[in-house]
């Protein structure tokens, strides 16, 4: 079987891509750094985030929802979508209660990570301060809602992969949260382990593996080591 | 004295045998939530556990979907549950105040229950009675219309006196049509069944040809060609196809559905069937809104009058093979269930959140099947074009926009209701025809579609001109433009379904600055932050509700400018709070009350 050479243009460079390619699929697979937090490899696309919004043809559309076709020109690294991505950025600091200095996640966690490479310099707008009560009721796993960013990689990754379906979402609008699914409504009422999936895909400080805090000190941490976009560059 | 609480017929619900009849069937999740709730007042934890456990869901998830619904209580409420409606049409009716003697009568705060347990007021979004305003809803089940002090005296007399609602004054359910001006739509409608045989007389490719020669556009808004809606779902792969028709009429100020389906049932369903034999599909569903409920049993009558003359059911005017019925999936309070993936996943018994497209619904709808989401209004036209031909309707209106369209009038005018004319009908000769005076603005479809302000009454209600689901409001030189957009601000921060950031976090700061607007400590940097998220959000969101949610900010901005400036402390920097007031806790603790301790006095 041959394999017919398909390609798109992003940001004016020529992007080969596969069948069934998202734009923000066939991006990462050659290394191409498209902003996003809901996004996942292993995962099918969310579209919620919508940090990976880019232009196609002209029009704006989130790259992980858009299915790569030849001839699309895409937009993507421009001053007016990385600024449209560091307001989005700003709404969800603001949304939450995200204190870097004193986070476990610092320099391991995407959101800073994309805040940092999109220039975020202050949350902007006014903070809510959300009531987030943590749960530490579970021995080896720590809950902690004020940094949640509704991704549902937790939810995905408990459902599809650990097959133990342990979230949920509740609420809405701004109510919107993450539910744990037990009598109690506590993940120490669940099965949850720290081998699960779900137990390491949180691409914020939620899910945090207790016991564990600053094994590896700040300053030589994940985005310490290198930003975002070379991350990115690197794994292709 | 005691009394037992059944005044709203409360009893220890067989949950089981609630199950049993949906089938455990976890698609049924929100009407088995609607139809327990209904029982007992509101869903406890246990409830929602044994509902999981039978449906084979989890606790979690059904606890995500009663969450998401806004008609669904999750804690404790009161034996009479009101809910004023909370549209702008309705303030101008002056249901604020109303609600406020309300809760002081009975003694209850907005939003809580008392401690007897007695009753809640709260607000709901529009309730769809804007001609007919204020009104409220009860129990999720009657409306009241037409509120007045009166009313709302002797109605705290009655929940006082636990008189049980169906003993209520009559007068006050009763729900008027105002049809002040029909076009073919509004007209005597015809004998039931007689489209379904004209149609089935034109043969298929000849039906679907009338269809698109017609040129009708989808009537909720979007404006998809039916034709080739009905085209494209036809040639989808599928088992099974499915027609479901979107009675969701959640758009403030528009109520024209909740006519059509109290006058003219059948022509909708005619129009249900019609698409039913096109595509193939032997499933209907109407998603009749929460607020509608009490059409129900009236729309169920006329089904099984249906059933009963062969017009729905197997062999459908004896045509064998031709088996199609309907059923009715009321829903729970959310507007964004009014974009047909919400309303497709809300079906499917989950939380109303927009589905990623493609695949669109035609493609893969309800439950994977093809499927179209129609509106009422496209349904009824379908009707008479199948009875007159597509020629007959797209010579109607104007080359672009074929047709007629029916109008909810409601707001500053003499004659709210509903107005039927053909496209191209001048936004004057509406207001004209409604005997409004003085008017300052007309909202056209809706908080979601167009403000218009007096120099534009001369463009015409067109796809190509100003298009319109339906809503026209109707405000007069007094009304303060900047709080008509601050309640649209509102309302749009409670609708959304917080699945994606720049709707679920926007809508809510949208609400900030014009809160802090309002309160007087606005400045001109609050402004330009409201332009910079109504730009972002009309780029960036996963559906329309975050798309369209800053539409009447920009539009009453850049048109009613004065308005917002009369609201501007100064032009410069002000703070979101009253530095004054903040030091009373600082004067409190340390026992002072001088001038020095008060800011405005330091200087």
């Amino acid at each position: 079987m041959t394999v017919v050479e398909q390609s798109f243009s992003l940001d004016g460079e020529d992007l080969p891509f596969q069948n069934g390619d998202s734009v923000l699929q066939a991006a990462a697979r050659v290394g191409r750094y498209i902003p996003h937090l809901c996004w996942h490899p292993d995962f099918a696309a969310h579209g919620s985030c919508r940090i990976c919004t880019v232009k196609v043809n002209g029009r704006p559309a989130a790259a992980c929802t858009v299915m790569a076709t030849p001839g699309l020109d895409v937009e993507s690294d421009t001053e007016e979508l990385n600024a449209q991505r560091k307001t989005l950025l700003q709404m969800l600091f603001v949304e939450g209660n995200h204190f870097c200095p004193s986070c476990e996640k610092s320099g391991n966690c995407l959101l800073q990570a994309t805040a940092y490479q999109m220039g975020m310099e202050g949350p902007h707008f006014e903070e809510f301060y959300p009531d987030r009560p943590v749960d530490a009721s579970h021995p080896d796993i720590l809950l902690d809602f004020n940094r949640c960013i509704l991704c549902e990689l937790c939810v995905r990754a408990s459902r599809d992969v650990d097959g133990k379906n342990l979230f949920a979402i509740g609420g809405h609008g701004i109510g919107t949260r993450l539910l744990v699914n037990s009598d109690s409504g506590r993940l120490g009422d669940t099965d949850m382990a720290l081998a699960d999936r779900a137990a390491s895909i949180c691409p914020v400080g939620v899910i945090l593996p207790k016991r564990r805090g600053f094994v590896i000190p700040i300053g030589e941490r994940l985005y310490d080591q290198k930003s975002v976009s070379e991350q990115a560059e690197d794994r292709s | 004295m005691l009394q037992p609480p059944s005044v709203t017929g409360h009893t220890a619900p067989d949950t089981g045998a609630l199950l049993a009849r949906h089938g455990h069937d976890p698609h049924a999740l929100v009407q088995i939530l609607r139809e327990l709730q209904a029982l007992q007042g509101w869903l406890p934890r246990p409830a929602l556990a044994e509902v999981a456990a039978g449906l084979g869901l989890t606790l979690a998830h059904v606890q995500g979907v009663a969450g998401f619904y806004r008609f669904f209580h999750t804690q404790p409420v009161g034996e009479y549950r009101i809910l004023f409606s909370d549209n702008v049409t309705d303030r101008m009716l002056g249901s604020q105040a109303l609600m406020a003697d309300l809760c002081r009568r009975l003694g209850v705060a907005p939003g809580r229950v008392g401690e007897d347990g007695l009753v809640s007021v709260d607000c709901s979004s529009c309730t769809g009675l804007g001609d007919q305003g204020p009104a409220l809803l009860v129990n999720h089940h009657q409306v009241v219309t037409r509120l007045d002090a009166e009313r709302v005296a002797q109605m705290a007399r009655l929940i006082r006196g636990r008189v049980p609602v169906p003993q209520w004054p009559a007068e006050w359910f009763e729900v008027r049509d105002h049809v002040r001006r029909a076009d073919v739509l509004l007209a005597e409608p015809p004998a039931p069944g007689a489209a379904l045989a004209a149609a089935l007389a034109r043969g298929i490719p000849g039906m679907l040809a009338e269809m698109k020669h017609s040129n009708l556009r989808g009537r909720g808004g979007a404006g998809f060609a039916t034709g080739l809606k009905w085209s494209l779902c036809r040639q989808a792969p599928g088992s099974e196809h499915v027609v479901v028709c979107n009675a969701d009429e959640g758009e403030p100020g528009t109520f024209k559905d909740r006519v059509l389906l109290t006058r003219h049932a059948d022509a909708v369903f005619d129009g249900m069937s019609i698409a039913a034999w096109l595509i193939g599909a032997r499933q209907g569903l109407v998603y009749l809104r929460g607020e509608y409920r009490y059409l129900l049993e009236a729309l169920q009558a006329v089904l099984q009058r249906r059933r009963d003359a062969k017009l729905l059911g197997p062999a459908i005017l004896g045509l064998p093979g031709f088996d199609f019925d309907i059923q009715i999936h009321v829903g729970a309070g959310a507007y964004v269930c009014g974009e047909e993936s919400s309303l497709i996943e809300s079906l499917e018994g989950k939380r109303g959140t927009p589905r990623i497209r493609p695949p669109f619904p035609v493609q893969s709808g309800y439950l994977g099947h093809p499927t179209i989401v129609n509106n009422v209004e496209t349904f009824c036209a379908s009707t008479h074009i199948a009875l007159h031909g597509g020629a007959w309707w797209a010579a109607i209106g104007t080359p672009k926009s074929a047709g007629t369209k029916i109008h909810s009038v409601s707001g500053d005018c003499e004659r709210p209701g509903l107005y039927e004319y053909p496209f191209g009908t001048r936004i004057g000769r509406i207001l004209e025809d409604c005997g409004a005076k003085d008017t300052q603005a007309v909202q056209v479809g809706g908080p979601s579609g167009v403000c218009l302000s007096a120099f534009e009454f001369g463009r015409r209600i067109a796809f190509e001109d100003v298009p319109t689901a339906g809503a026209f409001m109707v405000f007069d030189r007094s009304r303060d433009m900047f709080e008509v957009a601050r309640g649209f601000a509102h309302f749009f921060a409670h609708e959304s379904c917080g699945f994606c950031t720049p709707c679920r976090v926007g809508t809510a700061l949208v609400v900030k600055r014009l809160d802090k607007l309002a309160a007087g400590h606005g400045s001109r940097h609050d402004i330009d932050v409201l332009f910079e998220l109504d730009k972002l959000m009309h780029g960036v969101t996963h559906c329309g509700l975050g798309a369209t949610a800053c539409n009447p900010l920009r539009d009453t901005i850049a048109k009613f400018r004065p308005a917002y400036e009369r609201h501007l402390k100064s032009l410069y920097f002000e703070p979101g709070f009253d530095l004054d007031a903040e030091l009373s806790i600082a004067r409190h603790m340390t026992g002072r009350d001088d001038p020095g301790a008060h800011l405005e006095k330091l200087s």
